[in-house]
């Protein structure tokens, strides 16, 4: 990281190259992420993303607390999405031990992954439009989001970390109602999407600040390594719940959002904001199918306390809001895993900044880390 | 203002009338702003904070007296006992002075603000060129605190002021015109005096052009104000809290109170130029119940020009710098200029204006403010349609009833 200490400028006179030191505590760096700015007065020359501030050792815990032990430390894989988590964790011990879970299990687990995945795009949504200064979407998504958290408390307990899933299941089923209450909210969240994107989506302002900033084509996308709607957003069309599908995705009937390059080019931050926008309405309708063909059954298979899966490795792959999360396993036949690694969609997100950041503005900078909606926790584990 | 204190200096003369002129316009200034500027800024920030909370489905600030009217007070009192932080790398006597310069620049603008007919600090015949000149005298300050403090996010949200408010002047400057033509005076009270009661008699409906400067006017305030959508200056997710980063207890109070007092300043030029200002039948020939009527439509008016400026805060995002620049010297100084040779050919063409063109500008602005309404009123509906009581579902409810 060399600093050029001496630039000039365009008429020969000597400037310097100015150091902002972004994060870790900055309102917009949502959590703690830190960015090293090199900034030519308002213009970056490159932002450096600098992580670990928020790293736990989850990897290395799970190797101590054994295959069950580790379900609630999932849920702090990343806290803004716990059950896919959850379900990545619950999926990988599965394929090792070869079992089977039950068919209403499965569909629990649908159920709480789309509606935390809803509640997760929720909160991105809302922060992209507070980054932008614009303070009312963000409660108004709150507001909605709180009211998943309570469907979310009544089914597990919990609003936050749900610990709700376990190797071979769910732990609980379905409570009393909540089939009745959850298709009664998702016909009053509808209307409550559109109207969002009317209030900030297709806002001039919010356009402008949105549009052609930070345009990440198909090929660099992938190349970069870009998972779920930042991927979807430039135009790639994967999604590894219809594509590689796990649980029981194949049951349902869904379309995959993808940028289109509406108000602007393909792949820049507006269509990542819409592609989150319209994952909410697909995700409505995978629950309203799955709500209605819930079959009756147990909702977790016979599992051993003392789980010990067979010797072998594993690599699973589910589709959380923030993108494909692999979950790679490596079993010694013993109680506690060997190895666990956790790939994730902020991480890889984090990594295209430094490259997007060159010749965008400090404010866009802002922009970019809301629309790729990096959650902290995610990148360090 | 000088009228009233005739009255009551009788047939005094010489140097003691005008120690007699002098008293009068300090007392009157000094209630001024001890007793509406401040506190006005103080119960602007809880009256904001009620509304957004209105607008976001919130509840609000409801602990500190009734509605949490208080809060105000509350929240200043705990300002002042704060601890005043002075980083040691700070430019100790600039970050010390920089927030008095701010406040002088924001309560010197009160001299030429009226209140009523005869209710005026000071009725300068260059008034409203004495309040665009003072106001500028808070970029002063602003840019003192951004340097001062020696932080970075400072530097950045001062220069941003500096550039904002220095560029948003013209386009202001250039909307003020129409209704200084009109008049024929730089003088408040004259420009108020040129006005008629009845909305159609406002200068803003003179003609489109000056329904222009209308628009122009309150757009570029907003910005030389720092309001959203061009709070840049202290854009918090972006330069955490701009100029004032550094700054903490007492001093960041000083610039808070300049930040909202000015929404009242805003609202009081914008009333004075376009809407009318305190005009209002004569119903009466009691010159108390005359100027106490004046005031409470002066007020009336700037109040609501507040309220819009608060309801515009909490809606819409901010822009970013280069199209905030884009925005003044392309699109605002431009139309700003035409506003200006417009009215000025119109009082040309037409020197005793156009009575059909004032109701048909009239017209036009009340259809799209019903439309508006109806709108507003529409969306309204639907969501007090979306049920919210039957949505409660969970144990988080049960809890708290």
């Amino acid at each position: 990281m060399s600093v050029e200490l001496e630039i000039h400028d365009s008429q020969g006179l000597p400037t310097e190259e100015m150091t902002l030191n972004m994060g870790p505590q900055h309102p917009s760096t949502h959590g703690v992420l830190r960015f090293i700015v090199k900034a030519d007065g308002e213009v970056m020359r490159r932002a450096i993303p600098d992580i670990g501030y928020l790293h736990r050792s989850i990897e290395k815990i799970a190797e101590k607390v054994g295959w069950h032990g580790f379900m609630p430390y999932t849920d702090r894989v990343d806290y803004v999405a716990a059950m896919a988590c959850n379900q990545g964790w619950a999926m990988a011990a599965e394929q090792l031990a070869g079992i089977e879970v039950p068919r209403r299990g499965e569909y629990c687990r649908v159920i709480a992954a789309e509606l935390s995945r809803i509640c997760s795009h929720l909160l991105g949504v809302g922060a992209m439009g507070m980054d932008m200064g614009a303070i009312t979407p963000f409660t108004h998504a709150l507001r909605e989001r709180d009211m998943i958290m309570d469907l979310l408390e009544e089914l597990c307990g919990a609003r936050l970390t749900f610990n709700y899933m376990r190797i071979g299941g769910v732990a609980w089923d379905l409570p009393h109602d909540f089939v009745e209450k959850v298709s009664h909210y998702l016909d009053h969240l509808e209307p409550v999407i559109e109207e969002f994107n009317q209030l900030l989506g297709y806002n001039r302002i919010y356009v402008k600040r949105f549009a052609d900033v930070a345009t990440v084509d198909a090929d660099m996308a992938i190349a970069w390594g870009l998972v779920g709607p930042n991927l979807r957003g430039s135009g790639v069309d994967f999604d590894v719940r219809r594509d590689l599908p796990y649980s029981v995705y194949e049951d349902f009937d869904f379309d995959v959002p993808l940028g289109s390059g509406e108000m602007g080019s393909i792949g820049d931050c507006w269509d990542r904001y819409i592609v989150r926008m319209r994952e909410m309405v697909e995700s409505i309708r995978i629950l309203r199918q799955a709500l209605a063909g819930i079959p009756e059954g147990p909702v977790i298979a016979k599992v051993a306390r003392n789980f010990k899966p067979p010797v072998g490795d594993v690599h699973v792959k589910i589709e959380a809001p923030r993108g494909e999360q692999s979950w790679y396993v490596s079993s010694d036949g013993s109680e506690y895993p060997h190895r666990v690694h956790i790939r994730t969609g902020s991480f890889t997100a984090m990594g295209i900044i430094d490259r997007l950041s060159r010749g965008l503005m400090i404010a866009d900078l802002v922009a970019v880390i809301a629309s790729m909606d990096i959650v902290a926790p995610e990148v360090d584990r | 203002m000088q009228a009233f204190l005739d009255t009551l200096l009788g047939d005094a003369v010489g140097l003691e009338r005008q120690l007699g002129y002098l008293a009068g316009m300090v007392v009157f200034g000094a209630v001024v702003v001890f007793g509406f500027v401040l506190p006005f800024a103080g119960i602007v920030t809880w009256a904001e904070r009620r509304i957004w909370a209105r607008i976001q489905s919130r509840v609000g600030p409801n602990r500190v007296g009734p509605f949490g009217f208080l809060q105000w007070l509350a929240d200043g009192v705990k300002n002042i006992l704060k601890e005043d932080i002075i980083p040691t790398v700070a430019d100790r006597p600039l970050f010390r002075f920089a927030p008095y310069v701010v406040m002088v620049g924001f309560i010197a603008a009160f001299v030429c603000i009226p209140f009523s007919g005869d209710l005026i600090i000071a009725d300068l015949n260059i008034g409203i060129l004495y309040v665009t000149a003072v106001t500028s005298v808070v970029v002063v300050g602003i840019l003192m605190a951004g340097w001062s403090s020696n932080n970075r996010w400072s530097l950045l949200g001062g220069i941003r002021a500096a550039t904002q408010i220095i560029s948003y002047e013209i386009p202001a400057s250039l909307a003020i015109f129409p209704a200084v033509l009109l008049s024929g005076t730089l003088s408040m009270q004259g420009i108020i005096g040129e006005q008629g009661a009845a909305p159609w008699q406002w200068h803003m409906f003179h003609s489109p052009f000056t329904l222009l400067g209308f628009g122009l006017f309150f757009t570029a305030a907003l910005a030389e104000g720092n309001r959203t959508p061009f709070d840049l200056p202290e854009a918090e997710s972006e330069l955490v809290a701009g100029f004032a980063t550094e700054y903490s207890g007492m001093r960041s109070t000083l610039f808070f109170m300049a930040e909202w007092g000015n929404l009242y300043v805003i609202g009081a030029l914008v009333t004075t130029l376009y809407l009318g200002g305190w005009q209002v039948p004569q119903f009466t020939y009691n010159p108390v119940l005359m100027n106490l009527a004046q005031m409470g439509v002066f007020l009336g008016k700037s109040l609501a020009c507040v309220f819009f400026m608060i309801w515009l805060r909490a809606t819409l995002p901010r822009v970013r710098v280069d199209q905030l620049m884009a925005l003044c010297w392309k699109y605002m100084v431009p139309l700003a200029m035409l506003s200006v040779f417009g009215t000025a050919t119109l009082m040309v063409a037409l020197p005793n204006g156009s009575h059909t063109l004032r109701m048909a500008t009239f017209a036009v602005v009340v259809g799209v403010v019903i439309r508006f309404a109806f709108k507003v009123r529409f969306h309204l509906k639907r969501s007090r349609a979306l049920d919210y009581s039957s949505l409660s579902t969970g144990a988080s409810q049960g809890l708290s009833s």
